[in-house]
């Protein structure tokens, strides 16, 4: 692998609530080389969206290391790290609130342009051309964002995130809140731009088949925790860890004739206020015994680059 | 194509949106009227030298209390002014100070308010002086800044000011405490965009239709209670005309003469009446939860 453009360390987050500690992030550590696709997936409260708002410093952490191009983001004093804001962008989930009301797209996307000086002396060219980047028209730039539809709205987002020229796109969910046909071409854009300018991407997502589709490397969360990391590939065809294969198992796959036993996890993710001993997954876990309950598993590696984090080799022990 | 069209019909025939404000705003006819009148009373208030009948401070002593006449449409009071053009020229004071107390107390409120809902750190400190001064009833503290201050117009527009700055911080707050969690205020973050800018383009702009609202109900509040302040003799000094001062130093023959009183608090009425009228017609509009029912 060549030197990796954003690594994260034992990263962790915690609330402070009233009713106690949340521990949004525990103990997380991954890599992304330039120009990688990476995914980031897990169930609504696995801690996803955090960790990409940590690695954009737009909260703080409470533990571990967040390095880019070989700089420690997390020690940088709020004013020197402007010069990182634009080299990582963010394209959000809500593309009806990820824009300014009150803006023109023009102001919306010139402000990216000024806070970093950038293509002053041709800032209406370039808005212009960030726009049919992303497959809008020039004319659009004199528009409020609810002149436009959520997809065209998500390009806007998109557009603005490019202004900076970024080496690394943070992508929350950024189709979710988006028609399935809509979703596509979103996607499809992402991974031209991404081809094109040679991006990197952490691509948040709760939907496996985008995640496969998109991205080359990819860390399975639940409850703020890693559970498996490794190729796309490996991880989806041969998950090692419980929880893969019954989030993979829980996705719809349009395959008549595919195995029909579904493994179904019950219930719902714990409260990350008070996580389950040992496991964190071991209160859903099919395979849980006792020792699950008091030792947590760590991430123990199965082959070059893919990690799981059970007591248990599913595969030597054969399917259970 | 589909550009050209959509474009072109948005530049023809569609109303300006000052246009369409309005035409929203006067849906209700109680909003309506109530802009008509405060519109006339201001307009009298302008033109003050070119609409009364006589002078504001010409004494007749023997025309003194006279009840409304043909040549005192409204009476006149003790030293035979006219009430009518006394009302008419202290609508300049009355509304005067309301528009300075709006002024000042929404700027100072505002920078306050959008500090406190952005910069955690400032959070606890502005909002508990901003509730330590909002427990002492209104008045009691107007008179009392007043009090030290020293009666004069100047004065009570600040003391009115410090009294109602700390409801505009509360507004301005509690909506930016809202927009601020907003993803397009992350973005600007994302973005390195500067504190100051984030909270004068995205949000100031965007908890600018509850500031609206409640500068007009801080106008009204100030009109009466300047007219409250001067009645209790704390305000404007008695020589200049206000409501205030005029029912303060007409109160002694109101048994006799009520139109000395009676008048002046009307226009008290009206105006703090369709101020919060207007007020109200303005946060429903703009309150997009009530926008449909309307």
């Amino acid at each position: 692998m060549t030197k990796p453009l954003l690594v994260v360390s034992n990263l962790s987050k915690e609330f402070v609530t009233s009713k106690g500690r949340l521990r949004a992030v525990e103990d997380v550590s991954f890599e992304i080389a330039a120009g990688e696709a990476f995914g980031l997936v897990g169930e609504s409260g696995s801690g996803k969206s955090t960790i990409g708002r940590l690695v954009l410093r737009l909260i703080a952490s409470s533990g571990g290391q967040v390095r880019f191009d070989g700089q420690a983001i997390d020690a940088l004093p709020e004013r020197k790290l402007k010069p990182f804001r634009a080299q990582a962008q963010m394209v959000f989930q809500d593309p009806f609130a990820s824009l300014n009301p009150r803006l023109r797209v023009r102001d919306i996307i010139g402000e990216a342009l000024d806070t970093h000086a950038i293509a002053q002396d041709r800032r209406t060219e370039r808005i212009g051309e960030l726009l049919e980047m992303v497959g809008l028209q020039k004319a659009h730039a004199d528009r409020f964002p609810h002149e436009f539809s959520g997809g065209q709205r998500q390009r806007i987002g998109i557009a603005r995130a490019l202004a900076v020229e970024p080496k690394l796109i943070i992508a929350d969910e950024p189709v979710s809140a988006l028609d399935v046909s809509v979703q596509a071409q979103i996607i499809n854009l992402l991974q031209d731009l991404r081809a094109r300018f040679g991006l990197a991407l952490l691509f948040i997502s709760h939907d496996l088949d985008i995640v496969e589709l998109l991205c080359e490397r990819v860390a399975v969360l639940y409850l703020g925790r890693v559970m498996e990391i490794g190729p796309t590939e490996r991880v989806m065809r041969h998950p090692r860890h419980p929880y893969t294969r019954a989030l993979l198992a829980a996705s719809p796959k349009a395959d008549p004739d595919g195995p029909k036993a579904r493994r179904l996890i019950m219930g719902d993710i714990p409260s990350p206020l008070d996580p389950p001993s040992g496991c964190v997954f071991r209160t859903r876990c099919p395979q849980a015994q006792s020792l699950c309950a008091q030792e947590r598993p760590l991430l123990r590696q199965e082959q070059e680059g893919h990690q799981f984090a059970c007591h248990f080799d599913l595969a030597r022990e054969g399917e259970i | 194509m589909m550009d050209i069209v959509t474009m072109s019909r948005n530049s023809m025939s569609q109303p300006s949106p000052i246009h369409l404000f309005f035409k929203r705003l006067f849906r209700r006819k109680l909003v309506f009227i109530a802009t008509l009148v405060l519109g006339i009373i201001v307009l009298a208030a302008v033109l003050a030298p070119w609409v009364s009948p006589f002078k504001p401070d010409a004494i007749r002593m023997a025309r003194r209390l006279k009840p409304p006449n043909d040549i005192n449409w409204l009476g006149t009071d003790e030293f035979g002014r006219d009430i009518l053009s006394r009302m008419i020229f202290g609508g300049r004071a009355s509304l005067g100070i309301g528009a300075a107390v709006v002024l000042l107390s929404m700027s100072v409120g505002t920078v306050f308010g959008l500090l406190a809902g952005y910069v955690k750190g400032l959070d606890a400190l502005i909002m508990r002086l901003a509730d330590a001064m909002m427990a002492l009833p209104d008045i009691l503290l107007a008179i009392f800044l007043v009090a030290i201050l020293g009666p004069s117009s100047g004065n009570v527009v600040l003391a009115l000011s410090i009294v109602y700055a700390p409801r505009v911080v509360r507004v301005v707050r509690a909506s930016t405490l809202v927009v601020s969690e907003l993803p397009f205020v992350e973005a600007a973050r994302a973005l390195g965009v500067s504190t100051f800018r984030i909270l004068r383009v995205h949000v100031l702009l965007n908890v600018a239709s509850p500031i609206l609202v409640q500068a007009t109900f801080i106008f009204a509040y100030a009109v009466l209670a300047e007219a409250g302040l001067s009645f209790l003799g704390a305000g404007v000094p008695p020589e200049v005309p206000t409501w205030g001062t005029m029912i303060a130093s007409g109160q002694q023959y109101a048994d006799d003469s009520f139109w000395v009183v009676l008048f002046p608090g009307l226009a008290i009425v009206l105006a703090a009446l369709s101020l919060q009228l207007i007020g109200d017609g303005l946060r429903d509009m703009l309150d997009p939860k009530l926008r449909k029912a309307l």
